[in-house]
């Protein structure tokens, strides 16, 4: 079998990249969907990263690994969508700065 | 091509009281079609069956009865030993007695769905695997088992605003803190090639005490692992959902996480970081250390937080969310006791034996908070407790108990934990951090003493129909109040139950 063309690191350090990305996402957005959205891109850069690595180390587990965080993402998907739709009828907002009935 | 295992080869009998509790949760959903909704009464009970069964098969092992090899099942990632064990006990008896503490409140408050039920037992069988696992997929898998329910559950209440509002922060810290995970664990196979806690612990000494890139991204990804589980437990600075989250979920919710959670992240952080990271440097015959400064850091800073905020609420369920997350402190004082070389063991037992004192007074006092809404109205405060003693004495007596063994008072159970989590530190030389959880003690007597000053020493015009709880709460405030001053007075019933813990590779 080839060794990879393209280095590991590279990989790793597009998925650090895609990481940070994702958490200032979290952190700067205000809508919560998009809040979401950016959640899911910190799930795939780290998907990226453990793929990256099973390459390094010529296995499976990781692969493994990345199915599961695809599974366990989508359920995540389906129940944080309800919620967002529940609080949308609410209050008719998704911004997370309106939420504020519970403080002190 | 692959070789099929047989369920010997698996040694599927040794999860059996994870499968009972899988295979009955399958059947309870599927059931709870065919029951009407004014007779939910019966998934409640059904639900109930299911967690007995499970924590009957759990005792049963606990005790000592083989039920498959007492070694590993599913070819390693999973775990048969005294601390599953006992961490199987601990979250199917929280899970039985927030099922007793839920049935009255869901009636009363018009939300009687029979989901509730499945989902509190999806999120019990989540923690007691996540005890169980000594794979991080697994880990992570069990996590996600654990936490996805509790989001449901914490909405549960809709339309209410604030139980929305609580379900929608805990769900987006949640997530975000699972993206943590996914990434730590990425980092730590990247750099030790094996997502096996024997096989992290073995490859990195070699990483540890060598040089190179592979050491950067294991601690990074050891950082953000315990960032991820710091999130769930509700360590400080990643408390910030935790007192939002409990005052806006329904009560009994409240009352089942705030135990439930913990056990399981807890477990799962004492596994990955007593039986995966307790590196041992070959040469000095002593742990490196990797992880303890940070978790006494976060163990300082959560109990003075935790403890220090408790007394400027007013909220009860609030205030009780902040001493959740001071207690949150104590169990991190043992785990970084388990840090130093050859304390692992007993830093595991001290944690099991204080959250498993933790479990009944902690469910006690948020039953307590449930009867008071029930005459009440949705928020109590702690002027609500004043002169509960008049009128409602056995409930008086009853949060007495509880807030006695929250602060840690001898003859309760909280004492009981408290005292081998300061053993434990003494154990691994780490007296100033002792010191100060005493000291934070101390500090917490003022908030809880005054909630039993309130209810003896103060006038005021409570409610008189608060001893009057329908069978399932009442039975439940029985059990809790009796199970903290039975498991203070007779300790050894749950020291006995830790006793044979063993968490550590090397150094017993």
């Amino acid at each position: 079998m080839d060794k990879p063309e393209v280095a590991t690191e590279l990989y790793v350090l597009l998925s650090a990249v895609l990481f940070t990305l994702g958490s200032m996402g979290v952190l700067l957005r205000r809508n919560a969907i998009l809040i979401f959205m950016s959640i899911e891109l910190m799930l795939n850069s780290a998907n990226l990263a453990l793929v990256a690595f099973a390459r390094q180390w010529n296995q499976m587990d990781a692969h493994l690994m990345v199915f599961f965080v695809m599974t366990v993402a989508a359920a995540e998907v389906a129940v944080g969508l309800a919620l967002i739709v529940t609080i949308y009828r609410t209050r008719q907002s998704t911004d997370v700065d309106d939420l504020h009935a519970l403080q002190g | 091509m692959f070789s099929t295992p047989t369920f010997d080869e698996l040694n599927i009998w040794a999860a059996l009281p994870m499968m009972a509790l899988a295979f009955g949760t399958c059947i309870l959903l599927v059931a709870d079609l065919f029951i009407p909704k004014d007779k939910k009464v019966y998934t409640a009970a059904l639900a109930g069956i299911g967690l007995g069964v499970s924590l009957l098969i759990a005792l049963l092992q606990a005790s000592g009865v083989e039920i498959g090899d007492k070694s590993t099942a599913f070819e390693g990632i999973f775990v048969v030993d005294q601390f599953t064990h006992v961490v199987n006990v601990i979250s199917l008896m929280a899970g039985i007695i927030g099922i007793m503490v839920s049935y009255d409140y869901l009636e009363r408050t018009g939300t009687e769905r029979g989901e509730f039920y499945t989902l509190i037992l999806f999120s019990t069988l989540g923690a007691m695997l996540m005890g169980s696992s000594r794979n991080l997929v697994m880990i992570f898998i069990a996590l996600e088992l654990l936490s996805i329910p509790l989001y449901i559950l914490s909405g549960f209440r809709r339309p209410m605003l604030e139980s929305e509002e609580s379900a929608m922060k805990y769900f987006l810290l949640g997530a975000f803190s699972s993206g943590f995970l996914v990434y730590g664990i990425a980092l730590i196979y990247g750099a030790t090639g094996s997502f096996e806690l024997v096989n992290v612990w073995q490859t990195a000494v070699d990483i540890l005490e060598g040089e190179g890139a592979g050491q950067f991204t294991l601690l990074i990804g050891i950082a953000m692992v315990l960032i991820a589980l710091g999130f769930k437990v509700g360590a400080v600075p990643f408390h910030m959902w935790q007192p939002d989250v409990y005052q806006g979920a329904p009560t009994p919710v409240t009352a089942f996480m705030s135990v439930t959670a913990k056990t399981g992240g807890f477990a799962a952080m004492l596994r990955v970081l007593v039986t995966g990271l307790a590196v041992v440097s070959a040469s000095q015959g002593k742990a490196i250390d990797v992880w303890q400064d940070s978790v006494q850091v976060i163990a300082v800073l959560t109990l003075i937080l935790g403890n220090f905020v408790a007394i400027t609420q007013t909220d009860l369920k609030r205030m009780l969310a902040y001493s959740s997350i001071a207690h949150g402190g104590y169990i991190l004082i043992a785990i970084a006791a388990g840090g130093t070389f050859g304390v692992g063991d007993s830093s595991a037992q001290a944690a099991l034996v204080y959250l498993m004192a933790y479990t009944f007074t902690n469910i006690g006092a948020f039953a307590v908070v449930i009867a008071l809404e029930r005459s009440e109205r949705n928020t109590i405060t702690l002027n609500d407790t004043k002169g509960l003693a008049q009128h409602s004495p056995l409930l008086a007596a009853a949060m007495t108990i509880f807030m006695l063994s929250l602060t840690g008072v001898p003859l309760t159970a909280g004492f009981i934990g408290k005292f081998f989590v300061f053993k434990a530190a003494l154990e691994a030389n780490l007296e100033v951090l002792a010191v100060i959880g005493v000291l934070a003690s101390v500090v917490s007597a003022y908030y809880y003493l005054r909630v039993i000053v309130n209810m003896y020493m103060v006038e005021g015009d409570a409610h008189p129909v608060a001893d009057k709880q329908p069978l399932a709460l009442r039975s439940a405030l029985w059990v809790t109040a009796m199970g903290t001053l039975i498991l203070g007075i007779l300790p050894y019933i749950m020291t006995d139950l830790a006793r044979d813990v063993t968490l550590a590779i090397v150094g017993r």
